[in-house]
């Protein structure tokens, strides 16, 4: 230490030198470890799905190899799949029971984030403390009481009977989302409507609601998504393959033998219900991480 | 005159406003309201008269009420205390590992290179997978002879490659903690980035120009200006994992040490049958759930009002 002092004050501008040399060395070293660290995050993120889409183009004799690369990549079971009607009519079940949930749950979880978010009533602190605490509830507790009433209703095995659990547990999110993007909103805006003459319900519809486009999109997307891929209750609550979603669906493509799971076609079944999700998460990355961490921060 | 009525009109419009935006607000909120008291809350109060009952397996619609027997029963039985460990073990684990791996990516996502934008979509990526399909995906990952971990694992000679994985004990909870890890560790992360975006940079600058080296900047800095966020992840993630039923159900079907609460209780009350026992194990699930999210809160919710009031 004390010679490099020295040496520093007998030739400033060589230690200069020495100094700057030293810095682009570990900077260069940085950038290696960053670059290593993004290489190794990429691959953690990425490798599974690719075995899950390697796995899926595999027949017959391949599946019991464990070749990084499909040694006769086929279509096969991606064929089957679709001859499956169990399979095709899951799809369709999902679709149409998320469609109507994320619909619902957009209409109605705006009105309750508007006034959440901008008007003044007795018991705001209440609904709040309601709607946060619904986020903890496990669907396991509802699940036996939901197959009894749903069975005296009749909508027991059917895609109306999975639209109301699925709305009240989409419900809190999708308030929390839109109630914090309409806060975003500037006051003047719907202040001037008021001030115009409009009601407040005027306000929200024709001035506020028209901005939050974003927000509806956010939520949307979050509340499909959930839907997408709840598993418990639509298990608990359907019996038939005429109205089972994809996830419960996938649980029965196990068949009776437990242990001889169709990895094929599972897999292939897999990719199909998730590159849509996967494309549209890409799609509109910027405003699914608004909505995931809406709120995280602020607290 | 017709200017006169209006005036008036403005004027008594303007005194209602107020009483007028509590009516507008309690009727806006009442939609949600009631579809989650219906669907949600009223559901539980029924689970609850549910386990106080005894049902006839022979005869449907015969029921006894038998107060908390089905309680006592339930946790003396040595399978929900199996299911208790299981469940924590399973949340502990998992959780904490989240948390390394999820500042470590958002560290990574936070620094300025070329190419940030694409790291921050892949991350994205094991999010948006189907929870039952992570299940499945990981299964096709320790499948013996087609999955890539055995196969990788004996061409190094390492441990694990002869282990059929799932289907014992102790590795099956490992298989179950992986895929939880690679699901969600890139949700963690975007939660924890998000939190790191919004601490100055001129706190680093500071700490630069006083000498301070990167770790010191890390564990003087970085994460006692990020604990809000850590606590905020921490609580999404592990009311989550306390709840887990899809991967156990997908990967093990809950063999070998990885029934959860969750999936206990469901396999109770659909494969057993067992109305009144299933639905005492499943309050307990929301009990033992609720516990730790009143627990987690007041702790956090000290720290946080410790924290505002030293700055």
């Amino acid at each position: 230490m004390t010679s490099e002092a020295a040496r520093v004050a007998g030739a400033p501008a060589r230690a200069g030198a020495r100094i700057s040399q030293e810095k682009r060395r570990r900077d260069r070293r940085n950038r290696i470890l960053l670059w290593a660290a993004v290489v190794a995050i990429m691959v953690f993120c990425l490798f599974p799905f690719y075995w899950l889409i390697n796995t899926s183009l595999k027949t017959g004799q391949d599946l019991s190899t464990a070749k990084i690369f499909p040694p006769n990549p086929s279509l096969d079971n991606y064929k089957s799949i679709f001859e499956d009607s169990n399979f095709t009519t899951a799809l369709r079940n999902s679709v149409i029971v998320s469609g109507i949930t994320t619909a619902l749950a957009l209409v109605i979880g705006s009105f309750a984030g508007y006034a959440l978010a901008r008007l003044r009533f007795r018991g705001k602190f209440i609904m709040l403390a309601i709607i946060l605490s619904i986020t903890t509830f496990p669907p396991i507790a509802i699940a036996a009481p939901l197959f009894k009433f749903w069975t005296d209703l009749g909508i027991y095995d059917t895609l109306l009977g999975l639209v109301p659990p699925f709305l009240a547990f989409t419900l809190p999110l999708t308030i929390y989302v839109l109630a914090s993007f309409f806060k975003e909103i500037p006051k003047d805006l719907s202040e001037a409507a008021l001030v115009d003459g409009a009601t407040h319900f005027q306000a929200f519809r024709k001035v506020v609601m028209p901005l939050a486009a974003p927000g509806l999109v956010t939520a949307g997307l979050l509340s499909f998504i959930w839907a997408w891929n709840e598993f418990l209750l639509a298990i608990t609550l359907t019996s038939s393959p005429s109205a089972r979603p994809v996830p419960p669906a996938l649980a029965f493509f196990t068949g009776s033998q437990k242990f001889e799971v169709p990895l094929g076609t599972i897999t292939a079944a897999t990719v199909v219900v998730t590159v849509p999700l996967v494309a549209l998460v890409l799609i509109f990355q910027k405003r699914i991480v608004a909505g995931l961490t809406a709120g995280a921060v602020k607290g | 005159m017709e200017a006169a009525s209006a005036a008036v009109r403005q004027k008594q419009k303007r005194r209602s406003g107020f009483s007028a935006e509590r009516r507008l607000g309690t009727a806006m909120m009442a939609p949600s309201l009631v579809v989650m008291a219906l669907v949600a809350a009223f559901p539980i109060g029924y689970a609850i008269w549910l386990s106080l009952n005894e049902y006839s397996v022979r005869t449907p619609g015969l029921s006894r009420f038998v107060g908390i027997d089905n309680y006592t029963e339930a946790l003396g039985d040595s399978r929900f205390w199996d299911a208790f460990r299981a469940t924590f073990i399973f949340t502990g684990i998992s959780v904490s590992i989240e948390l390394v791996l999820g500042v470590a990516f958002a560290l990574a996502m936070h620094q300025a290179f070329r190419g940030r934008a694409v790291l921050r979509a892949t991350v994205l990526v094991p999010w948006a997978v189907l929870t039952f399909g992570t299940g499945l995906l990981w299964r096709s990952i320790f499948e013996p002879n087609l999955g890539f971990a055995p196969s990788m694992l004996s061409a190094l000679g390492l441990p694990g490659g002869d282990v059929l994985w799932y289907g014992e004990d102790g590795w099956a909870m490992a298989t179950l903690i992986f895929a939880d890890v690679w699901k969600t560790a890139p949700f963690m992360a975007l939660l924890l980035l998000a939190g790191l975006q919004v601490i100055p940079e001129e706190v680093y600058d500071a700490a630069k120009v006083d000498g301070a080296t990167a770790w010191q900047r890390f564990t003087r800095i970085t994460l006692p200006l990020l604990k809000p966020a850590i606590l905020v992840a921490l609580l999404f993630r592990t009311l989550d994992a306390l709840r887990v039923f899809d991967l156990p159900f997908a990967l093990t079907n809950g063999a070998n040490g990885t029934t959860t609460l969750s999936l206990h209780a469901y396999n109770e009350l659909t494969k057993n049958r067992l109305v009144g026992e299933g639905s005492a194990l499943a309050v307990l699930t929301f009990v033992v759930v609720m516990t730790v999210s009143f627990l987690y809160i007041r702790f956090v919710g000290g720290n946080i009002r410790a924290m505002a009031e030293e700055s």
